[in-house]
């Protein structure tokens, strides 16, 4: 800026040919200088995907597609023998329970701040929430560890395992024994992580139904519970539908908050209360020590972590974007 | 009451219920993570903490100021990295680009990085800075910080500028201003404060990051200056404490943590409160 006003200042008041042209050129470099940075995003992603595909290519050429269904992680084994199926199991189940619990919490909270809430208490209840998801993700982890862990392998988990013990289906879910690093402790970690999430794009969409229609359906004498029901929810479903994708995309991918928890088991156990991985967890915890084959083989799990995260917030984003057309019209 | 209707209130009374509880239950986590962290941090907040380097094994004495020095260090130079880059291309996006196919696609491909797992771009720059360099090192640390902050500045650089009137624009360049100054004499002017806020929630967001620090900048137990070789800094010295078998490192960790927390919710509310000034005027 500084350098612009002396350019302007030297050329003089009456010089307007060197006047008119310095300002071409600061037009000019300003408009290259924002062109490029804009570029340089697609620069990020395009290495972010070479880079991986670089990465895993020798664990792809050793173990081709068999890696996505061995269970077997041996790294030091002679050759090593990797597989991706527990951390892809520990991913997607944990995941799984996340959103089985977050959804419906989430848009609770929604509903709660949108049309049962008192307006002082709006804000207040809606920083909180928002400020959960400021918290960084390894005093979630620590927190789990220390305190959430313990707490549940001593109350929650022997209650489910006592209630649902020979129950068919239900019990081999539910198997003892109680252990402070599970499936089920990361899933509930990440249930709190993703909250906020939910709940603030809910908000966001629920207020774009137009008041009358909600009026309309008051003034024929629906309850609460009704208008949000047959009113509110089917109006906002598309932005309902991306925001709880967006969450999902993040419980894939959180790593620091599951990594201490999760107890690093590639063995897949069918109870959520045994340990498990995530492929976020993997890495987090062997890359530092990997080389060779090893390195390779947590670089593609990597890459299919960023392959199933890219289509999830991608749909996501394609949704939102519907809801946005929706209510530009 | 006709009992139709009454099973009706009976419903509704019930979900209002389980809205209300499901308000409580988000808050209270809030505050069980906010009342343990001041719980257990709060005991070993002293003066050693910012004075004396992380301890060797073993040792009861020893504070965290290598770590502190180094997460200020990678933090600010990812956010001095990335929030340039991040600003300019929100600007192309809202002053330049506003019809433009290349725009929509980087917005769609930016929204997609603003969620992208942050292991990933550790591993990214893992590939693309540790490797060539032959060495962790603290500024691949802080080249994936700024990877991480040019999401974040960049869409709310973008929505701020577009929320500035056009008028104003119009009017300057009626005056005979060119473009470029329009944006950085009109456009940024009257969008400071929102700008600043994208700035602000970029640091909070950064600031804690521990997954893309674990293998670019790894850590250290000395103190370094050297953006050469790997730098302590506390998400991942709290990592390696929390894991420790030390009860004097565990101590530590919650101390860091609070640290941590504190910094980063200080940053968000900041950002919450410039921000709403802006929507108040």
């Amino acid at each position: 800026m500084a350098v612009q006003s002396d350019v302007i200042d030297d050329a003089g008041p009456y010089d307007r040919a060197k006047a008119l042209s310095a300002f071409k050129l600061g037009d000019l470099t300003f408009y290259w200088i924002t062109r490029l940075s804009a570029i340089s995003v697609l620069l990020i992603l395009g290495g972010i995907i070479v880079s991986l595909i670089v990465g895993a290519f020798p664990a792809m050429k050793e173990y081709g597609f068999s890696f996505l269904w061995t269970q077997r992680w041996a790294p030091s084994a002679d050759p090593p023998v990797l597989g991706a199926l527990g951390p892809m199991y520990g991913t997607l189940v944990t995941s799984f329970i996340a959103m089985l619990i977050a959804i419906p919490v989430g848009l609770g909270i929604a509903i709660f701040l949108t049309e049962l809430c008192p307006q002082w208490l709006r804000r207040p209840i809606g920083m909180a929430v928002e400020l959960l998801a400021g918290i960084p993700s390894i005093i979630y982890g620590m927190w789990g560890f220390f305190v959430l862990g313990p707490f549940l392998a001593n109350t929650f988990q022997p209650f489910m395992i006592r209630i649902f013990d020979g129950v068919p289906v239900l019990g081999a879910i539910f198997a003892g024994p109680p252990s402070y690093l599970s499936l089920f402790n990361a899933a509930l970690i990440l249930a709190i992580m993703v909250l906020p999430f939910i709940t603030s794009i809910s908000v966001d969409v629920f207020k774009t139904v137009p008041p009358v229609l909600k009026e309309a359906a008051y003034g024929v004498g629906c309850t609460t519970w009704e208008v949000v029901r047959s009113v509110v929810i089917p109006y906002t479903r598309v932005g309902i539908i991306g925001g709880v994708m967006l969450a999902l995309g993040r419980a894939l991918g959180e790593t620091m908050a599951v990594t201490f928890i999760i107890g690093n088991s590639f063995r897949i156990s069918s109870s959520i209360f045994a340990p498990g991985t995530t492929i976020s967890a993997a890495i987090a915890s062997e890359f530092a020590e990997s080389d060779g084959l090893h390195q390779s083989g947590l670089i593609l799990l990597g890459l299919l972590l960023f392959v199933l995260t890219f289509f999830v917030l991608a749909g996501a984003r394609l949704m939102l974007l519907r809801l946005e057309k929706k209510a530009g019209k | 009451m006709n009992p139709i209707y009454a099973r009706r209130r009976r419903k509704d009374i019930v979900i209002r219920g389980l809205c209300i509880g499901a308000a409580a239950f988000g808050v209270t986590w809030l505050a069980l993570i906010l009342i343990t962290l001041l719980y257990n941090g709060l005991a070993g907040l002293n003066l050693q903490i910012f004075t004396e380097n992380t301890p060797p094994p073993g040792s009861n004495e020893g504070g965290l100021l290598n770590a502190i020095v180094g997460s200020l260090i990678m933090t600010v130079l990812g956010v001095g990295i990335g929030a340039p880059l991040g600003l300019f291309a929100g600007t192309y996006l809202a002053e330049y680009g506003r019809n433009d196919k290349l725009t929509s696609v980087i917005r769609f491909i930016n929204d997609i990085l603003l969620s992208a797992p942050s292991i990933i771009i550790g591993l990214f720059i893992y590939g693309a800075v540790v490797v060539p360099m032959r060495g962790f090192s603290a500024i691949a640390g802080s080249l994936a910080l700024a990877v991480i902050v040019i999401p974040v500045v960049l869409r709310t650089t973008e929505d701020m500028l577009l929320l500035v009137p056009n008028a104003l624009r119009e009017a300057a360049s009626a005056l005979g201003l060119p473009r470029s100054l329009v944006i950085k004499r009109i456009a940024y002017r009257a969008a400071r404060s929102g700008l600043i806020t994208g700035v602000l929630l970029a640091t909070a967001r950064v600031a804690g990051e521990t997954a893309p620090l674990l293998f670019t900048a790894l850590s250290n137990q000395f103190f370094s200056l050297s953006l050469n070789k790997t730098m302590a800094n506390l998400p991942v010295t709290i990592n390696n404490f929390v894991q420790s078998p030390y009860a004097y490192w565990k101590q530590l960790a919650w101390s860091g943590a609070l640290l941590i927390t504190l910094t980063v919710l200080a940053l968000n509310i900041g950002a919450r409160i410039l921000g709403a000034e802006r929507t108040a005027k």
